[in-house]
């Protein structure tokens, strides 16, 4: 008996050392989680669902709207319905639209309301109950910061929307989480070239800034970018989030010898700062013998919508524009004007982007583990997507790809026209060191399968 | 000095919106008892009668181009407004008066909402804990906020003044001053001037007309004015639709300086509850007076001079008023006695 059962374990151990010897090289040209279902949310039937957290409700309600219809849009195209969008011009042709690994995309949506706790509420929710293998979206960077923290420590990737703040990728960078949006360092790189050849070297800079983690950031790397170009900051002054009238934020600046007045407001914020400047006075009027100018570091299409008249002339920054004359962008502002009757946001464009590296690299990689999908896209460089060749930066999952410069029309042909592409600024001119230190703090950490 | 005379401006023109609110609030409250919280709802009611009009005044023609494409390939649509097409000039000075003009629709308008929402919701909740009135008009405040999101979206609309209105008055240069150094949009002025005229009408209503009177002596003894044979609640009625057309008139003025959206009234609300705890619970002039001071405190707290001492007070400074006031003046600065107090 004892003779048996040292045979048996005999054979055992002699298996298991086989089998581990015949998998060796396998093992070692495949990563581990390459067929490893150990993962939270592993797919098991036919379809893979996907987790839109946009702002339904609240402030930015409209900009979620539109990252909605894109992620739609999205997941038509994957699962092969529509035209194709730009998976027809995309450089990584992996993709079939017969779905990813085999499965059916589909979809959950979960509403941010542009408040942190709210977000990581509905983020949780389609996780948990709705098994959602992935997050995406959101218009704000409080929010992309609070539910990428949520993705890193429940174990699914998290493709951020709209988040511009240097922080989401600086020191609150997380190894599950991927920005291909550009940040605020991006924003003042792109622009200081085109303000030093518009404005001069010799500027006397006021700031008004929101009061929380964008405005900051933002507000540190426009003044570190126009300090650099020999301008003077006069005064930083932060104003509360949401306040509707900025009069008395506004009327200091008159007589402060500021030349140039610095709006680090987005949303309605910078609505109403920018109309209210503009009331006051502040483009038509001459200091220190030169026309004051006012600048918008972050621009959108929504923001030039409410703001009406009063962007015309005023430079800013962008992601994305539907103008642009490439082919990935023709390609989607042609499936989604003929789908919604007009042509998409840079936050649509950001999000469709989004779902589609995902799933490419779901695809790629074979799975839809989280570590196999921050593995594939990884120091993944791609084209076809609209922003020109592009790099998924490894050490800290940004996107490093041409930034646009854009100035408020003067004579619009219609309501999706009010801004023009100044400059289409390459990505070498805006891209920045990993150790930077308007990014330092923080760490990547490893990817969590959350299982 | 310069700075100083800019931000007492801005503090009259910011107060002259905290007064208005605050006096309907106070109206409502010192005539039905109630603690209307759908207040600022009604403000952000008198701001959409102005983009509206504007709306419908812009309606435009549309003729779908038979040989233009748009980028993304559907038939390029070539619009034009009705209003210029059959009144040529005027109907373009009637697009650049749309916010003028829409006080007059506002008003009328502004009165059949106040009496809808008297009649068909609040008077239920007369006997009710002031708890219940504030749970029902904020749940009322925010369905309504919801009908013009659903509507008009959650994007800021820009509903621009007149052109002629649009420019600026050198007050410096009035004064002495240095030309330029203290200028300030005719539009604000513009606003103050209004809420000052509204402000007087109301209180020479209610202090030289017989309709005033039977209000006040409602106020002071319902149950005797009932006893007298008049009909107070139908005069209670219309203080409400007098109290939403105030605020309605305010949140069309204030259109051109805040870009509408269905949020717009919220925040004025709150600051504006401030003003009328600060004023003290049932007074007009109470309530007119914080709402001019506190807008003016709130204006010097933004000044770098003032925020470098004590940083971030421009955001606390109301509340620190109202802790102060409450304190020492438990009853606000102007309250009287009795007024939700048993």
């Amino acid at each position: 008996m004892a003779k048996l059962i040292m045979n048996r374990r005999g054979l055992l151990k002699g298996g298991v050392a086989a089998g581990a010897g015949l998998a060796a090289p396998s093992f070692f040209v495949r990563p581990s989680w390459a067929q490893t279902e150990n993962y939270l949310n592993a797919p098991t039937g036919g379809t893979v669902t996907l987790g839109f957290n946009v702002p339904q409700t609240g402030p930015y309600a409209d900009e979620g709207a539109d990252e909605l219809r894109a992620y739609q849009l999205a997941v038509e195209h994957l699962n092969g319905e529509g035209d194709g969008g730009m998976l027809n011009t995309f450089s990584s042709k992996e993709l079939q639209g017969n779905g990813v690994n085999g499965k059916k995309v589909v979809f959950v949506t979960g509403d941010t309301q542009t408040k942190s706790d709210a977000a990581r509420a509905s983020a949780k929710r389609m996780i948990e109950k709705d098994g959602a293998i992935m997050i995406t979206g959101g218009s704000s960077s409080g929010v992309a910061v609070a539910v990428q923290g949520l993705c890193q420590e429940m174990g699914v990737i998290f493709m951020a929307g709209l988040t511009h703040s240097n922080d989401t990728t600086g020191k609150d960078k997380k190894a599950n989480g991927f920005r291909h949006f550009f940040d605020a360092y991006m924003s003042a790189a792109a622009l200081a070239p085109v303000l030093k050849e518009e404005y001069g070297t010799d500027r006397r800079a006021y700031h008004l800034t929101a009061d929380y983690t964008w405005g900051w950031t933002q507000e540190e790397s426009i003044a570190a970018a126009t300090e650099a170009l020999g301008w003077e900051t006069v005064a930083k002054v932060r104003t509360p989030l949401g306040a509707a009238d900025y009069s008395q934020y506004l009327t200091p600046v008159i007589n402060s010898g500021a030349d140039v007045l610095v709006l680090n407001h987005y949303g309605r914020d910078m609505v109403n700062s920018l109309s209210q400047a503009v009331q006051f006075g502040m483009k038509s009027k001459q200091v220190n013998g030169k026309n004051f100018e006012i600048i918008v570091p972050l621009y959108s299409e929504l923001m030039a919508q409410g703001a009406g008249e009063a962007v015309k002339g005023i430079l800013g920054s962008a992601n994305w524009d539907w103008k642009l004359d490439n082919a990935g962008t023709a390609a989607f502002t042609k499936s989604f004007g003929q789908k919604y009757g007009f042509p998409p946001s840079q936050a649509a464009q950001t999000c469709y982007v989004q779902a589609l590296l995902y799933a490419d690299a779901a695809q790629r990689a074979g799975t839809f583990n989280p570590c196999g999908i921050v593995e594939a896209l990884e120091g993944f460089e791609f084209d076809g997507l609209g922003n020109g060749p592009t790099l998924y930066r490894a050490a800290d999952h940004q996107c490093f790809k041409s930034v646009l410069v854009v100035r408020g029309k003067e004579n619009p042909e219609n309501q999706y026209d009010l801004l023009e592409i100044v400059k289409v600024v390459p990505a070498e001119q805006v891209t920045y060191s990993p150790d930077n230190p308007m990014f330092a703090g923080g760490n990547l950490g490893t990817c969590n399968p959350g299982a | 000095m310069n700075a100083v005379l800019l931000q007492i401006l801005n503090g009259l023109d910011k107060g002259s919106a905290y007064a208005l609110i605050a006096l309907g609030l106070t109206l409502i409250f010192g005539t039905l008892g109630v603690v209307n919280f759908a207040h600022g709802a009604l403000f952000m009611l008198g701001a959409f009668t102005a983009v509206t009009l504007n709306h419908l005044l812009t309606l435009e023609k549309v003729v779908v181009s038979q040989t233009e494409t748009t980028a993304w390939g559907t038939p390029l649509e070539i619009r034009t407004p009705y209003a210029e097409q059959i009144f040529g000039d005027f109907g373009q000075f009637l697009i650049d008066y749309s916010v003028p003009i829409s006080i007059l629709i506002a008003i009328p308008v502004m009165v059949i909402i106040g009496i809808v929402m008297e009649r068909g919701l609040i008077r239920h909740f007369y006997h009710r804990p002031h708890a219940d009135q504030i749970l029902v008009t904020f749940g009322l405040a925010i369905v309504l906020q919801e009908i013009v999101k659903a509507w008009f979206g959650a994007n800021p609309i820009p509903t621009p003044a007149p052109e002629s209105l649009r420019g600026m008055i050198d007050v410096g240069a009035g004064l002495g001053l240095q030309p330029g150094s203290v200028i300030y949009p005719v539009w604000r002025f513009v606003n103050f001037g209004f809420s000052v005229v509204v402000i007087a009408a109301v209180f020479a209503l209610l202090r030289f007309t017989t309709f005033g009177m039977v209000v006040r002596a409602g106020m002071a003894d319902r149950e005797t004015v009932g006893l007298i044979g008049i009909d107070i609640d139908r005069y209670f009625t219309w203080m409400f639709a007098l109290a939403a057309v105030v605020a309605g008139c305010a949140g069309v003025m204030y259109a051109p300086i805040v870009s509408p959206d269905y949020h717009v009234g919220m925040e004025f609300l709150v600051l504006s509850f401030v003003v009328v705890v600060v004023g003290g619970m049932g007074s007009l002039t109470g309530a007119v007076a914080a709402g001019f001071l506190l807008g003016i405190l709130q204006s010097f707290a933004s000044m770098n001079e003032v925020k470098n001492l004590v940083p971030g007070i421009d955001q606390v400074i109301i509340y620190l008023v109202a802790v102060v006031v409450l304190l020492t003046r438990p009853r606000g600065l102007m309250g009287r006695a009795g007024i939700m107090e048993t």
